[in-house]
């Protein structure tokens, strides 16, 4: 082994016996660092998987969606509008959806009510997401009823259920055939909840919107663009939410690291001045708190960020459910697939690590320049 | 093979509370010799001390090592020479606390990038020469004033110097204890290093051991032996 | 064995694990694949535009979808687009149902 290296590593001993002997202090940092690291990686991990799956899983949804728009609300649609909309030129398929929101009182939950045209559900039957399947604790087999919008029942017998694989896109889904569907909301026929439009070329999508926009005026357009936007948004603001409520613990953390890494004893100052005194160089001194920076917040750094990936991906994000899961009834039991953006990481690491590191390096400076036969005084 | 010439030294200089500690020093250091600094606290022992072993830099005049001007280098220099040529024995001992005796004893070698194991086996000859070698993993607080004084003299001679300075070795002890000392010093003396120390002991000053005696009073020279 | 023998394992270790877990990452994502596909597939066949977070209100559960200036949406308690929505608590009688 090279000096260089012979003298790194008799620094390092020297800086975990000086670590070991504040043992206390040091490890009650540590575990207020690594919980740092840990809550912050995982709210990073979390909102980058979900948005990446978001990405990824709506990348084929419907290209163009046209609501009809009254009053500043959203209004159901007439047919006669497909036929508008068929007439621009780039428009290759137009059909009218029918979907809508059931409130069930058995299980005080929100479904979505959703009537699919591939593959067709048969009258009086009904396929169920995996959420459903769990308020009700509902089997293939099994009835349920419901009033329609005026007072009569109508019962549903469940036909299949959706796996719960899918269930981050299909939890609350309530799939019924149309006939159902207008009698539970008294929909007559020749009206859609919206409609949804696919174009022969994607890049004059902009173009047929603006179209569809002159023609039918009193629409609102949604794009399948303005659809992935939204999740790229929604997370940013849920995250925002979490990160304004852990701000106040970050700036805590910040003051009593600054505080416990920058305040330096007069113990501590001692120990320099002998250090000094026996033939260590101010450099010396400067590389030794800078380890014993190094041995803490790269520990915390790594500790954290790996109890952060198991946690988000491996234990389901367990501890965010209840920020998530707000007034929902219905919570998807779902798993992320682990996307991991590696610069998210580093910024991470670099935010964590770096600060402390400098921290504890500043007043060891101002201290480690005095004269070395302070100790003799 | 130390040379003093016309030494000052002042502290807070530019304040109203400017103080010389020295007024004036020329002085020889011959190798291989035992020298004591003698004087009344205030004298200005301790300060000489700091300045031949290239601790702190003298206001005016020039220190010279053999035959180089060690007064004008830079830190980064001086700590270099400090860290090869002399070891220190301090009078409050300065060991590290919370850690052992045996680690206490390595620490000036540590920036010399030595191997760990040569590093420990001479540490642990070094202590065992001294009669404290079954103290070596006792933390250095638990350690009596006599064994705090051997495992800082184990200290000062790790990386070998060619001059060990104790400053008031015999303050904390007692009689016993400070002949005990003088005879580590003997066996010092006798492998060839030159001794510097500080003391107003007499059962110091008038030892055999010692070659020349060099008191001193308000920062001035006032006799030589 | 020296102090930083210990440690530099542990290290190591922790190294290891960092490195393991971007592994992980890959092997994960290809085993999720098929279900990602599968859930693709299903939002293609379906005609759906949002993921199932959110079940409270119809804005939560279809952001995409949710009237973009409508005072409270469906949900008096709901925190809007707007900051103004954490402000404004909801009715009393509306708070308890029944």
């Amino acid at each position: 082994m090279s000096p260089w290296l012979h003298k790194q590593r008799n620094l390092l001993d020297f800086t975990l016996s000086s670590l070991s002997r504040r043992r206390g202090k040091t490890l009650g940092m540590m575990a207020v660092y690594t919980s740092i690291v840990f809550v912050l990686a995982s709210v990073m991990l979390f909102s980058h998987a979900i948005r990446r799956e978001a990405a990824t899983v709506l990348a084929k949804s419907p290209e163009v969606l046209v609501q009809r728009m009254v009053a500043g609300r959203h209004d159901l649609i007439p047919a006669r509008y497909l036929d508008a909309i068929k007439g621009v030129r780039g428009v290759q398929s137009a059909e009218g959806r029918l979907w809508g929101y059931l409130f069930d009182p058995a299980a005080a939950a929100n479904y979505t009510l959703m009537v699919p045209t591939n593959p067709r559900i048969e009258p009086g039957k009904v396929v169920i997401g995996d959420g459903v399947v769990r308020a009700r604790s509902a089997d293939p087999g099994d009835l349920m009823s419901f009033r329609a919008h005026d007072g009569a029942l109508v019962q549903f017998k469940v036909d299949k259920t959706i796996s719960r694989d899918s269930a981050l896109v299909s939890a609350d889904l309530f799939l019924v055939a149309e006939e159902d569907f207008r009698r539970l909301f008294g929909i007559a026929p020749g009206l859609f909840t919206d409609l949804a439009i696919s174009v022969r070329n994607p890049r004059e999508v902009t173009k047929i919107a603006e179209k569809i926009d002159a023609a039918l005026p009193d629409t609102r357009i949604i794009l399948r663009d303005e659809i992935l936007r939204t999740y790229e948004s929604v997370f940013d603001w849920r995250e925002g939410m979490l990160l304004v409520l852990l701000a106040g613990s970050i700036l805590a953390f910040a003051i009593f690291s600054w505080e416990k890494a920058s305040g330096l004893s007069a113990e501590e100052r001692r120990e320099i001045g002998i250090l000094k005194a026996v033939g260590w160089e101010t450099g010396d001194v400067i590389r030794l708190k800078m380890l014993e920076g190094m041995v803490v917040s790269l520990s915390a750094f790594l500790i954290g960020y790996l109890l952060a990936y198991l946690h988000v991906f491996h234990f389901g994000a367990g501890l965010f459910e209840p920020v998530l899961k707000g007034w929902a009834v219905l919570y998807p039991k779902y798993r992320l697939a682990p996307f991991v953006d590696e610069l998210q990481v580093a910024t991470l690491f670099f935010f964590t690590v770096f600060p402390y590191t400098i921290a504890t390096v500043v007043p060891i400076w101002r201290a480690a320049i005095v004269d070395p036969d302070t100790v003799m005084r | 093979m130390i040379h003093l010439s016309d030494v000052r030294k002042a502290f807070n200089q530019g304040k109203p509370n400017e103080f010389w500690a020295l007024k004036g020093i020329d002085l020889s250091v011959r190798a291989g010799k035992v020298t004591v600094f003698r004087g009344p606290s205030g004298s200005g022992k301790t300060t000489l001390l700091t300045l031949v072993g290239c601790l702190a830099r003298p206001t005016t005049g020039r220190v010279r090592l053999r035959d180089r001007d060690i007064s004008g280098l830079p830190e980064r220099f001086l700590t270099d020479i400090r860290r090869s040529t002399f070891g220190f024995v301090f009078q409050q001992f300065n060991l590290l606390k919370g850690i052992s005796a045996v680690e206490n004893v390595m620490v000036p070698a540590y920036p010399l990038g030595r191997c760990r194991t040569e590093l420990s086996a001479r540490a642990h000859a070094l202590m065992d020469s001294l009669d404290i070698g079954p103290k070596a993993h006792s933390n250095a607080e638990w350690l009596s004033g006599g064994e705090a004084q051997r495992v800082a003299i184990a200290r000062a001679l790790i990386n070998d110097p060619e001059v060990v300075i104790a400053d008031e070795p015999t303050a904390n002890l007692d009689s016993e204890r400070s002949k005990q000392f003088l005879g580590i010093v003997e066996t010092l003396k006798a492998s060839g290093k030159t001794v510097l120390m500080t003391s107003h002991d007499p059962l110091v000053c008038d030892t055999e051991v010692v070659d020349h005696v060099v008191s001193l009073r308000d920062g001035q020279l006032v006799d030589t032996r | 064995m020296r102090k930083s023998d210990g440690f530099l394992i542990v290290w190591a270790a922790l190294l290891g694990l960092f490195g393991a877990s971007f592994v992980d990452a890959v092997m994960g994502l290809r085993q999720a694949q098929p279900g990602l596909a599968e859930k693709a597939d299903m939002v293609e066949r379906l005609g759906l535009t949002d993921l199932v977070l959110f079940t409270e209100a119809r804005y939560t559960r279809h952001p995409s979808q949710a009237d973009l200036h409508s005072a409270f949406q469906d949900h008096p308690f709901a925190l809007d687009h707007f900051p103004t929505g954490s402000l404004l608590p909801p009715p009393m009688l509306k708070r308890h149902p029944g």
